[in-house]
């Protein structure tokens, strides 16, 4: 029963996974950037949140009201200078600034904010409200939520990048920056829209991470950045729905390791995606040539 | 002027000529200053334990195993185009394949070389996994495999776990003959990976790095053998981190933690010493690893903020002077300490060539 349980458990996991991943894939597909500053953005996020909260009593599962745009604003602003400045330059260069960015906000954090590990603070009664199926299969409401707040992000974004105006325009600069600036398209705008809908899905993602889990700051570059990774690789890249694959595959993969041994969560999912590396490297869901 | 171009070959006159191609070469008075002043340096640095206090010989070793390290992240990143974050997986694997013989009875000096042989073995599988990716996907996965050999090793309790495990060394030697030797051991990987990195760009292998490092489609084009070349660069740089990492744990009272050997923080100060020294130069690891340790020192007492300060002067650079501070100087001065570039001669152009990087 408890390789079900892990089953189960991974794939409420794998949503969040799933979220972490959405904004790094879109990123990489729109404008060719690895932002190594991803994991370290969702960490600040939950330390934003976390003082949202305190300052102004709001519940805490509603502080990403305040916190996503905020998150989305810088997002636009930081792309339309430091990573544009640095995609000018080339791939290499947005590598570099991007990993610099990712060591500066770490120390930063343990700098003015400590090393002392945190969570955001839901009610009581969300965070132990459980229900359970069959014999010893425990689910909890608040990873549930977390899920279906993943797929809803998920379903939302496939939805905009399809349907809307701003949607189609990422799409048309993502794959053909030229003949969308023949068309009146400014790609750095649209650049910036993108990198500021990456930043606000990495913003709730850091806030659920909170509720989910505690952390602290050196958790987003020696967990979360990995992870994202690696569910946008194992999905393979170009499809929303391979990426919400490839965080429930991961998911799964870390929870069947921890019914193994409780060190070995991570190692699990790390060596799952060594292996879809080598055995799939397009990736689960991805066809051949899109690799 | 420090450095000229041989003369070039005399065309006949009124012949069609392409552009050509000749090896720098540096006038016989500056390659003899500069010969000569190495010299003077290692022999400085070779008897230095007899001159001064150890906290210099220590802080030195430090020096050491970081110009390593730089060099070969800057042979990877500045000539191959191979970044990778993952180098602290061949430090840590390198560091291991000294203790681990050494915890079954063997000499621990002796087992000094395997760091080199481990770490490069582990180079060739780890090469097998990433040679396909590039750019993004390439530093993200090394960084995965130095975290999969992390917790790999912190699985075993003969290790010490996670907690850490101590280097047995041969019978009781006195504290200051141990520290001389640690000092000439980080000297002398030193000097060979500095001089392995030289060779490597002097021979035909380097002109098609440097082909690559300017354009990795060109020079596929033109001939030069891509993959063959990068993997080994790859298996290279991870021998010399292989053994850097031994140095480092070496000064570390012998003592060695996985979270320590296998942090990431070791790509964040190589990459941050390569790109503010100067990257794709010899000299620009060089350089970058004295600022390093200098400001290290100079504000250790402020606890991160050394390594904030860094991480933005590193972006700035690597934004706003991608050639670091050796090509600031190399530009101003016209220096070069090794003559690893070539000169273009145009048709018709005698005398003096605008020099190539």
């Amino acid at each position: 029963m408890s390789w079900v349980n892990a089953v189960i458990q991974g794939i409420l996991l794998g949503g969040l996974y799933a979220l972490f991943a959405c904004g790094l894939s879109l990123m990489f597909g729109v404008m060719n950037v690895i932002n190594l500053a991803h994991g370290d953005l969702a960490v600040v996020a939950a330390y934003l949140a976390l003082g949202v909260i305190t300052i102004t009593h709001v519940p805490a599962q509603w502080s990403f009201l305040i916190v996503v745009p905020v998150f989305a604003a810088l997002g636009y602003a930081v792309q339309r200078t430091l990573i544009q400045a640095s995609l000018n330059r080339g791939v290499l260069t947005t590598l570099l600034v991007t990993f610099g960015l990712c060591v500066v906000i770490e120390n930063a954090l343990l700098q003015f904010l400590s090393a002392n590990t945190h969570s955001i603070p839901v009610s009581a009664a969300l965070v132990s409200a459980s229900f359970t199926i069959g014999s010893g299969i425990t689910i909890a409401y608040l990873d549930l939520v977390i899920f279906g707040a993943a797929v809803i992000v998920l379903l939302g974004l496939q939805y905009f990048l399809s349907s809307s105006k701003y949607g189609r325009l990422i799409r048309a600069v993502a794959d053909d920056r030229e003949a969308a600036q023949i068309t009146g398209a400014s790609h750095r705008h649209v650049f910036g829209i993108a990198a500021a809908i990456a930043f606000g899905t990495v913003a709730l993602a850091g806030i659920a991470f909170g509720t989910y889990s505690q952390f602290d700051p050196t958790i987003g570059t020696d967990q979360l950045l990995l992870f994202a990774f690696e569910a946008v690789v194992i999905g393979g890249l170009g499809s929303l729905w391979g990426t919400l694959i490839g965080g429930v595959l991961l998911g799964v993969a870390q929870q069947i390791g921890a019914t193994i041994g409780t060190n070995d969560q991570v190692l699990a999912g790390q060596l799952f995606f060594l292996a879809v590396l080598v055995l799939r490297p397009q990736g689960v869901m991805g066809s051949r040539g899109t690799a | 002027m420090s450095e000229v171009g041989q003369a070039p070959p005399a065309h006949p006159a009124g012949a069609l000529a392409g552009p050509r191609v000749t090896r720098s070469r540096r006038s016989p008075l500056w390659a003899g200053t500069v010969a000569a002043a190495t010299a003077a340096a290692v022999v400085v640095l070779a008897i230095l334990p007899y001159l001064a206090y150890q906290n210099v010989t220590n802080l030195l070793d430090e020096v050491f195993y970081l110009m390593v390290m730089a060099s070969m992240w800057n042979l990877l990143a500045g000539y191959a185009g191979l970044v990778s974050v993952g180098q602290q997986a061949f430090i840590g694997l390198g560091a291991y394949a000294v203790i681990i013989p050494a915890l079954h009875g063997a000499n621990a000096f002796a087992a000094l070389p395997l760091s080199v042989v481990v770490a490069a073995a582990a180079g060739v599988i780890a090469w097998w996994l990433v040679s396909r990716l590039r750019t993004g996907y390439f530093a993200i996965t090394t960084w995965v495999i130095a975290t999969v050999c992390e917790l790999v090793i912190s699985r075993y309790q003969s290790l010490g776990g996670g907690t850490g495990v101590l280097l047995p060394l041969p019978t009781s030697i006195s504290p200051t003959l141990l520290g001389a030797y640690i000092y000439w051991i980080a000297l002398f990987v030193l000097i060979a990976g500095i001089a392995t990195v030289y060779l490597i760009l002097r021979s035909r292998t380097g002109l098609a790095l440097t082909a690559l490092r300017d354009d990795e489609t060109a020079a596929h084009s033109v001939g030069a053998r891509v993959g063959r070349t990068q993997r080994m660069v790859f298996v290279v740089a991870a021998g010399g981190c292989g053994a850097a990492g031994a140095v480092y744990m070496l000064t570390q009272a012998q003592f060695l933690q996985p979270s320590s050997a296998f942090s990431v923080e070791w790509s964040a100060k190589i990459i941050f010493i390569t790109i503010i020294g100067g990257i794709g130069s010899i000299e620009g690891p060089i350089l970058g690893t004295i600022v390093y340790v200098a400001l290290e020192q100079a504000l250790a007492s402020y606890g991160t903020w050394y390594f904030i300060i860094l991480g933005l002067v590193a972006m700035g650079v690597a934004l706003w002077a991608p050639r670091g501070l050796w090509g600031l100087i190399a530009d101003r001065f016209g220096i070069r300490l090794f003559p690893v570039g070539y000169h273009v001669w145009l048709p018709g152009e005698d005398g003096r060539a605008r020099r190539r990087r």
